[in-house]
Parts: structure tokens; C-alpha cells; sequence
């Protein structure tokens, strides 16, 4: 390892001294698109517990985030969506983990908005329904808005398609989805790549998410990528 | 007879006009998609990041990194681009989209939508249903008029939680299309041989015509 890099040989060394019980960890993508699903990987063999996860869905099954939940790593989930996951279903009724719903617009938001340095922002989404509870609710100008805070995590795991030496990162098509407001939300963030480039190769023009709100890259070299819902235009 | 799925979701494709950027919703909203009249130019938009959603890919096609919010793998088209999730909730939030067709549980004379949660049944999320409601232009329910057990759909109040208030502009079922304007609930089609009557005996809210 290039001690002045960012650049790091394994999961394992990318993930070390910023790992601890209880953290917030946001974690990238949409269903299991864009997921780093290598680093998920890491943060399981650490073993390290309570973890509260930011991520829109809770991957599924055994794959992304659904293994954490095998281990009984998570203690609370904030997401807009988890429907695909029966393993979360159970442990959700039998009250092993908590569930924080945030409307999906408001949860990247609040994200945005915490590596923006911005606390908290008033939107109309949610205003009379059960996601406006306990929230403050001010009238702008004839119209009801509802106070949403920032989130910051200790960590973000995100997903990229590259990077360069420089952490600028390139995404691919729907892949990019909830990554680059979580790295940015994140005090420390770890990208996983599946190719890594020398910096001035990109076009600077082009650069999806600088390098400044990347931390550490980890390339990897196996990416199984499930596909959640294949749907054909002739048939399954 | 009333409408079936394709009539309704053929009627819900009139509402799509020249240059307009839509979200369709997940299930029956989606497929609204496959009766776009042919000389209407419309792009849609997917809340996980894309606009110029295209077809579903030939097996061959398929590429892994590019699905609509339905989870499906879909394919792009020459005009279409991706963007993050905050941007794209944004475009929703900003009142750039100017159509969303989305599904519901009950719709009120008031507009108030309910069709994320059933109490005491495993609630999955109600993932971009509250930011597209309260940020798109015009809001269409397509909907079965009435639910499996029979009653209907379209209440005098929600009692099922809400994804937002006075939010729906357009409601269309089975049996007919219904618009909403100042809390009222006013009949403007009816489906091929659906009569008013059938129509105000399978509906609990107030219908005017």
C-alpha cells in the first residue's frame, strides 16, 4: 500500500481503525444495484454489532445487506422501502430491530443535506401523514412544510465503477442511485471499484463525484451483480 | 362491461400529452407505458436515477446495472440520462415531473391518497410514493374501482394511513374517470356500458356528474 494513497489492497485494510459497535454505517445503492457489495462482505467478517444502516432497501436475501441481517449485526435500519427481504420481515415482527421509515426523496435528501452542512430542511413530502409525527411543521407562504434533519454517518460504504488514483469517481447508468449523497454524508468514505485508473485518464469534464469526498478505494475483482427482477421483452 | 386492465391502462395512456416527463408507479401504472400513442413523445422518468426509461431488454441485452424502480431491468434510449438519487428527487420535489400514474389502496372526495401500509400487515415502505405526490404536477390513481372483498375504493374519508393530502387530481377505475376539484369527486367518463347507477351503488363517496 502507498502509505500517501488512497488506494488500498483489501477490504479488509480499507475497512481498518474506522469500524466500531453501534456505528451509523450509510450504505449505497437501490435493490441491490450499486450495492459495495464487497465491503458488505468485510463489515460482516469484522463482526461488529448494533450498527444502526442508512440504505434505501435492505438488499435481500443472503446478498447486500441481508447478510448482516443473518448475523444479527443490525440494530436499526433507515430506509424507504423493505419489502424483498423475509429475513428482515421476521426479525422486524419479533422485535429483534428497529425500523426508521424515511420517504425515499427525503432520506437522499437528508444525506445531501448532511455532507452540505445543512441540519435540516422543510419539505412537503410526508406533511398529514404518519411520517409528519413528532416533526415540526411550518407555514411558508400559505403552504405546509415539514421539518426533515440531516443525517451524518461514521462511515459510508458506496459503489463505484471507477475511480482514479485521485478517488474521482465515475458511476455506471442506475448504479449511481444513492451513492454519491451517501459519500458525501459519510466522515469517512469508502468506495469500491471495479477498475481503477491513473488520475488525468478521466475527463475532468465527466467526473460524477470528486475525489474530495472520497477517502479510501478499494478495487475488486468479483462483482456477482443480481439481478432482483429480471424482466425481458420476450419473456422471464 | 366494465373496462378491463388494458382499457383502463389504454384510457390512462390519453393522459400522457406531447413533451411531458412522467413517473409511472410500480404494477398496472407501469404497463400504461406500452399504449403511449405513437405520435406522443413523452420521456419517463425513473426515481432511482434515470430519464428515458426504455424497453425491457432482449435476454442477450440484459445488463445488470440498469433497472426502473420497479426493480426491473429496462434498457436507455439515445435521449436518456442518469443522475443520483438526490437529483432525481429533486426533478420530483421541484415540480419539473409534470405527470405521476400511481396505484392506491383508497382515494377521498378530498383527494387524500392512502397506498403505502395496511395496519397489522408487514408494511414494506412507501419508498418515492410521498415525494411524488407532494412535488409532481398532476397526480392520476389507477385503480380497481372497488377492492377484492367489494368495498369501494373511492371513500368519504381514508381510514387506511396516508401517502398525502389532497394530493390526487384523477382517478381511473374500471368503471370510469373521475376528477377531483375542490373536495369533490365529479364523474367525467364512464366505462362501455357502465351506467351512473352501477356506478354510485359501488362507490361510498359523494359522486357528482
Amino acid at each position: 500500500m502507498n502509505t500517501s494513497s488512497k488506494i488500498y489492497n483489501t477490504t479488509k485494510e480499507a475497512l481498518s481503525g474506522v469500524l466500531f459497535d453501534g456505528m451509523i454505517i450509510l450504505s449505497g445503492g437501490f435493490g441491490v444495484v450499486g450495492i459495495p457489495e464487497n465491503l458488505t462482505l468485510a463489515i460482516r467478517d469484522s463482526k461488529i454489532k448494533n450498527l444502526t444502516v442508512v440504505s434505501n432497501n435492505c438488499g435481500v436475501d443472503s446478498f447486500g445487506l441481508g447478510l448482516l441481517l443473518e448475523t444479527r449485526q443490525i440494530k436499526k435500519m433507515i430506509s424507504s422501502y423493505v419489502g424483498e427481504n423475509k429475513l428482515f420481515a421476521e426479525q422486524y415482527l419479533n422485535g429483534e430491530i428497529e425500523l426508521e421509515f424515511s420517504p425515499q426523496g427525503t432520506l437522499a435528501e437528508r444525506c445531501r443535506a448532511g455532507g452540505a452542512g445543512i441540519p435540516a430542511f422543510y419539505t412537503k413530502t410526508g406533511v398529514g401523514t404518519i411520517v409528519a409525527e413528532n416533526k415540526e411543521i411550518k407555514n411558508i407562504e400559505g403552504v405546509d412544510y415539514l421539518m426533515e434533519k440531516a443525517i451524518i454517518g461514521d462511515l459510508s460504504i458506496i459503489k463505484a465503477w471507477k475511480s482514479d488514483t485521485s478517488g474521482n469517481l465515475i458511476f455506471r447508468k442506475t448504479a449511481r442511485n444513492f451513492n454519491p449523497p451517501f459519500a458525501k454524508a459519510g466522515k469517512i468514505c469508502v468506495v469500491e471499484v471495479e477498475e481503477i485508473v491513473e488520475t488525468g485518464s478521466l475527463d475532468s469534464d465527466h467526473i460524477h463525484l470528486p475525489g474530495i469526498y472520497v477517502d479510501r478505494i478499494i478495487k475488486c475483482s468479483s462483482y456477482e451483480k443480481k439481478i432482483e427482477n429480471l424482466t425481458t421483452s420476450v419473456g422471464k | 362491461m366494465a373496462w378491463s386492465r388494458e382499457d383502463m391502462c389504454k384510457r390512462a395512456s390519453l393522459e400522457l400529452k406531447n413533451g411531458f416527463y412522467c413517473n409511472l408507479g410500480i404494477g398496472m401504472p407501469t404497463m400504461v407505458a406500452n399504449y403511449i400513442p405513437e405520435n406522443v413523445n413523452v420521456t419517463l422518468h425513473s426515481e432511482n436515477g434515470m430519464l428515458g426509461i426504455g424497453p425491457f431488454p432482449l435476454l442477450s441485452e440484459v445488463d445488470p446495472d440498469i433497472i426502473n424502480a420497479g426493480k426491473q431491468t429496462i434498457t436507455e434510449l439515445p435521449e436518456s440520462s442518469y443522475f443520483d438519487s438526490s437529483e432525481s428527487f429533486a426533478m420530483i420535489r421541484g415540480g419539473h415531473i409534470d405527470l405521476s400514474i400511481l396505484g392506491a389502496l383508497q382515494v377521498s372526495e378530498k383527494g387524500d391518497l392512502a397506498n403505502w401500509m395496511i395496519p397489522g400487515k408487514m408494511v414494506k415502505g412507501m419508498g418515492g410514493a410521498m415525494d411524488l405526490v407532494a412535488g409532481v404536477k398532476k397526480v392520476i390513481i389507477l385503480m380497481e374501482h372497488n377492492a377484492k372483498d367489494g368495498t369501494s375504493k373511492l371513500v368519504k374519508e381514508c381510514n387506511l394511513p396516508l401517502t398525502g393530502m389532497s394530493v390526487v387530481n384523477m382517478i381511473i377505475t374500471d368503471l370510469g374517470v373521475f376528477e377531483i376539484e375542490n373536495e369533490k369527486i365529479k364523474l367525467i367518463e364512464k366505462a362501455k356500458d357502465v351506467s351512473l347507477e352501477e356506478i354510485v351503488s359501488r362507490t361510498e363517496a359523494n359522486i357528482s356528474s
